[in-house]
């Protein structure tokens, strides 16, 4: 394209809470409107708000993990806008002493490592939700007030993004280490993760930042990617024309895939932030802080760096480990059992732990072979060969033996034993003297033959290897 | 003596000794709403049947010998932005008329845990705001010492209740002297404590930052008793604070021997009506007399306190009261069904002149542009304020000054100027600024007749203190033995 394109986002992801930010109410999802109400979210007058604790931490842990700078004295503010969906009409949020400042997140894109800058992340109020009538000419609306109050993180970066594979890239790494550390169950469908983006056009090279257009209500992560490849275009025609950006907010709508404007800066909000005086400052103590750095598990990026360096894993495939942090723990289950086995255990779950679990729908928790049965069964390979073992694989997922077992009920231990397997060749090559002729004559397919007949007569258990030495041997011996 | 003449100490002895019944407490104060209080207007509703009710339940309770609370069988006022469970709680307001709570705020559930028993809410200024309970949407409320004056506000309602005897104790809240101005105008006792002291949880909000619930008295020794019931951290308000209660009652009375009591300059400059300086100076030489040491200081940053108080309280009013826009519990505009409209047309129908004016006073402060001139240096003087009276406390244990520049003023006289009825808060703000407490104890009458309130000012949490020096002030000046003839 003849513009560079520049891109900041906002994520917004719901805390994974048993209650609401400050109140006792549930946060459960899905529930009949305006079931999980009190006075206190609700807003009526005269209620309080009282810091949930948990909420609190986690949002402490997220902006650990994103690196940044913590405040150590926090405090909430309160943001203006009248909506009815905002029981107060004013949000409980921060601005001037955000939790979390200046942090980053690392991601890889295209083999290399980038490093997106976050401006701040701190935390919120959820609002309620408005329900509109489906008849088209019902002259109401109606809220519900479940979610008003539910804990919501804001994340915010810094406008760092290039292109929208970085921002699919991001988007993605930034949600692994949300469910990484356990703070959001970011579920898309239930508006756990949310987005808003701002986009803007400069010509390459420029330092000047373009008008941004900021686009709100991006409720999936294909929604993000196709409304910045659609700015993309129309911004870029627009400057093609020698038109101007204007600075505005942008709705988008996911049916007619188009973006439409909400409003301009003329009529932008001015929240009148200012600090909330019904919650006391906040102190975060070292401590607390050293706590938090502790509890934070070893973050996607890394771990993926780590199977590749130690545990002789491709890169590719350490990419497909750690995107679900379950399968990469259960990957580190088995390597602790088995570590000279890391890479083979690692085939065996990408290529078949994997098939299984998408197609019975499981988590890796859940699924019926543990670490320690898959670690036999790679163990247990050597003396039954690959083709049983997947066979053995197999009757794991249904009957939920262990391999060992399954190998000695069914015999499938592989004939080693040379002279035994010797007998075996004679046989063979003197009931099928067509193929030996054929192999006289250099047709490869006749060995192959040959062993298939000899696998038949031994059920699949002889060792393949030793096999063909033998065959080899004794055909060579005859053609002379 | 009357029994609605009481005050709580006596009253809940005579229940609990039998003397009397809770019942006949209740009928007493009753027959003396239903008496006069249609020339005071300081009910906004009266529990007739309710009250009644509860002191039958009261008075089983002691036939059955069943322990009972510190104010057992004892009928309280309580200032109408407290919410009380199903009751219409108006704050003064069109805006709440209906509004119906479904919760109580703490501080009533502490007063009905001790027994006593809920006998009205009382009038005030709309939503607080105002210094003369004249800014109701229920009529101005009437001083029982002269009809013609204000009671003070904006708990004015609980005040001249109190005084003119038509409730035993009474509840009020104190953002910037709006129960000490009204106890001084009325002749009764309140104490306003350190912010933090009292929950504010189920207090309607005015500037959160400043609110503060506050008891009335028609002696120290029942401000000391609702303090003692009133006090104490409340997990539902987090800006409560867990800090040791003293008993205030075994403080009340001791020596004040060796005292050292600061009177700071800015209290008695210009503005001030003679016959206060002359009555709280008087006041001051007693205190002198029983062995405290008086000297003259001065702090002068509170010069800026009117107009950083304003901006910080103006700024608070205009998010606390954006919640009021016709969707859920206020008043809801009957003109309009468009969204937008009917937002601005319920709040222009709703709330009245004033809380308009400070509701756009506080969102031009909290603007864009004008918050670090405003909002920002409101905070900085308020530092200020606080720092100079934190200073004062290493050398003085109390400081003391008028409550008011004037006693009450005439109904009318003020209302349509509010630069001047601002300017009759300036003695009572800067201690809401500082979060410091205070009390307000009557020291005398007016030429005219009107009463006068001293003011004993203390440091965080020293409210044991001020209770102490104003039990020995009354107690050597039997101030509270003038009541109003009404």
């Amino acid at each position: 394209m003849k513009y560079e394109v520049v891109i900041g986002l906002e994520t917004h992801a719901e805390l994974d809470t048993e209650s609401k930010l400050f109140c006792g109410c549930s946060t459960k999802f899905g529930s009949e409107p305006n079931t999980q109400t009190c006075p206190v979210c609700l807003g009526l007058p005269g209620v309080l708000p009282v810091m949930n604790k948990k909420a609190f931490g986690l949002s402490l842990k997220t902006a650990v993990a994103l690196h940044c700078e913590i405040n150590q004295f926090t405090n909430f503010d309160r943001k203006s806008y009248y909506y009815p969906d905002l029981p107060k009409n004013y949000q409980t949020s921060q601005n001037y002493f955000n939790i979390g400042n200046n942090g980053y997140v690392d991601m890889v894109v295209d083999g290399e490592e980038r490093r997106i800058n976050i401006h701040n992340v701190h935390l919120e109020e959820e609002a309620g939700k408005l329900v509109h009538p489906e008849a088209s000419d019902a002259n109401y609306s109606l809220v519900d007030f479940n979610r008003a109050g539910v804990p919501l993180l804001e994340i915010v970066t810094q406008p760092d993004m290039r292109s929208i594979e970085e921002v699919e890239n991001y988007m993605q790494t930034l949600r692994n280490i949300l469910l990484y550390i356990g703070v959001s169950d970011c579920k898309m469908q239930e508006g756990s993760l949310r987005f808003e983006a701002s986009i803007s056009l400069r010509e390459h090279g420029s330092t000047v930042l373009g008008n941004r257009v900021e686009i709100k209500n991006l409720n999936s992560m294909k929604a993000v990617l196709k409304v910045l490849a659609y700015e993309m275009t129309r911004q870029s025609s627009l400057l093609d024309d020698g038109k101007e950006i204007l600075l505005e907010t942008r709705l988008w709508d996911d049916v007619d895939a188009v973006s439409r404007r909400m409003r301009t800066k003329e009529d932008a909000h001015d929240y009148r932030y200012f600090p909330e005086p019904d919650l006391v400052p906040f102190w975060i103590n070292q401590e607390w802080i050293d706590e938090t750095e502790t509890a934070i598990p070893e973050l996607p990026v890394c771990r993926r760096q780590r199977f590749v360096d130690e545990l002789s894993v491709s890169d590719y495939d350490a990419g497909i480990l750690t995107e679900d942090k379950s399968l990469a723990d259960y990957f580190e289950e088995c390597v602790a059992i088995s570590q000279e086995s890391s890479k083979e255990l690692s085939n065996w779950i990408i290529n078949d732990v994997l098939r299984e679990l998408n197609e019975q729908k499981l988590n890796v928790q859940d699924f019926v072979i543990s670490p320690k049965m898959l670690t036999e069964l790679v163990e247990i390979k050597p003396t039954i060969g690959s083709s049983i073992a997947k066979e053995v694989f197999a009757e794991m997922v249904n009957t939920g033996k262990s391999a060992p077992v399954i190998v000695k009920e069914k015999d499938l231990t592989q004939m080693d034993d040379t002279s035994e397997l010797n007998e075996i060749v004679v046989k063979v090559i003197e009931d099928n003297p067509k193929a030996v002729e054929d192999y006289g004559l250099g047709k490869k397919n006749a060995l192959a033959f040959l062993i298939g007949q000899t696998m038949k007569i031994t059920k699949g258990k002889a060792n393949p290897k030793i096999l063909t030495e033998l065959f080899k041997q004794r055909l060579s011996s005859i053609s002379k | 003596m009357k029994l609605y003449e009481h005050a709580i100490s006596e009253t809940v002895e005579k229940i609990k000794t039998k003397e009397i019944k809770s019942c006949e407490v209740v009928q007493s104060i009753l027959e003396r709403i239903d008496n006069i209080d249609k020339k005071l207007n300081a009910f906004i509703t009266v529990f007739h049947d309710e009250s009644v009710d509860r002191a039958k339940y009261i008075d089983q309770k002691i036939k059955n010998g069943k322990p009972l609370g510190a104010l057992a069988g004892v009928p309280i006022a309580i200032k109408d932005n407290i919410c009380l469970k199903n009751k219409r709680t108006t704050c003064g307001s069109k805006m709440l008329e209906n509004y119906c709570p479904p919760y109580s705020a703490t501080v009533i559930n502490k007063l009905l845990s001790e027994d006593a028993i809920i006998i009205g809410k009382t009038n005030m200024d709309e939503f607080s705001q105002g210094s003369s309970a004249e800014t109701s949407y229920f009529g101005a409320t009437r001083n029982p010492w002269n009809l013609d004056r204000v009671p003070g506000g904006t708990s004015g309602g609980s005040a001249a209740a109190l005084a003119a005897n038509e409730t035993i104790g009474s509840i009020g809240s104190d953002t910037g002297g709006s129960v000490r101005q009204p106890a001084s105008f009325c002749g009764v006792v309140a104490l306003k404590p350190t912010y933090g002291r009292i929950s504010r949880y189920g207090l309607i909000a005015y500037a959160s930052s400043l609110d503060t619930i506050a008891p009335f008295g028609k002696t120290v020794k029942d401000c000391a008793i609702l303090m003692q019931v009133l006090s104490g951290k409340d997990t539902k308000d987090s800006t409560s604070v867990d800090e040791n209660v003293p008993e205030y009652e075994k403080l009340m009375g001791n020596s004040i021997k060796q005292m050292r009591i600061g009177l700071p300059s800015e209290y008695f400059s210009d503005g001030i009506c003679p016959d206060v300086k002359e009555a709280v100076l008087k006041g001051v030489k007693v205190l002198e007399s029983l062995g405290a040491v008086i000297e003259e200081t001065s702090l002068p940053s509170l010069k800026y306190g009117i107009p950083a108080y304003y901006l910080t309280a103006t700024s608070e009013v205009s998010s606390n009261l954006a919640r009021y826009m016709g969707i859920h519990h206020s008043h809801r505009s009957k003109k309009t069904k468009d969204l937008i409209e009917s937002f601005k047309t319920s709040r222009a129908e709703g709330f009245g002149p004033e809380v308009r004016r400070r509701i756009i006073l506080g969102t031009y402060a909290l603007s864009r542009g004008y918050y670090d001139q405003y909002y920002l240096k409101a905070q900085k003087v308020r530092t200020l304020i606080m720092n100079e009276y934190l200073n004062a406390f290493k050398k003085y244990d109390v400081l003391i000054g008028p409550v008011s520049p004037f006693p009450a003023f005439k109904l009318g006289e003020k209302i349509n100027d509010p630069l001047q009825m601002y300017l009759s808060d300036i003695y009572t703000i800067t201690i809401n600024m500082a979060g410091i407490p205070a009390i307000s104890i009557p020291c005398g009458l007016s030429s005219q007749g009107l009463p006068i309130g001293m003011q004993i000012i203390g440091k965080h949490f020293d409210e044991g203190k001020l209770l102490k020096i104003a039990s020995v002030y009354e107690k050597n000046c039997n101030v509270s033995n003038i009541i109003p003839n009404i």
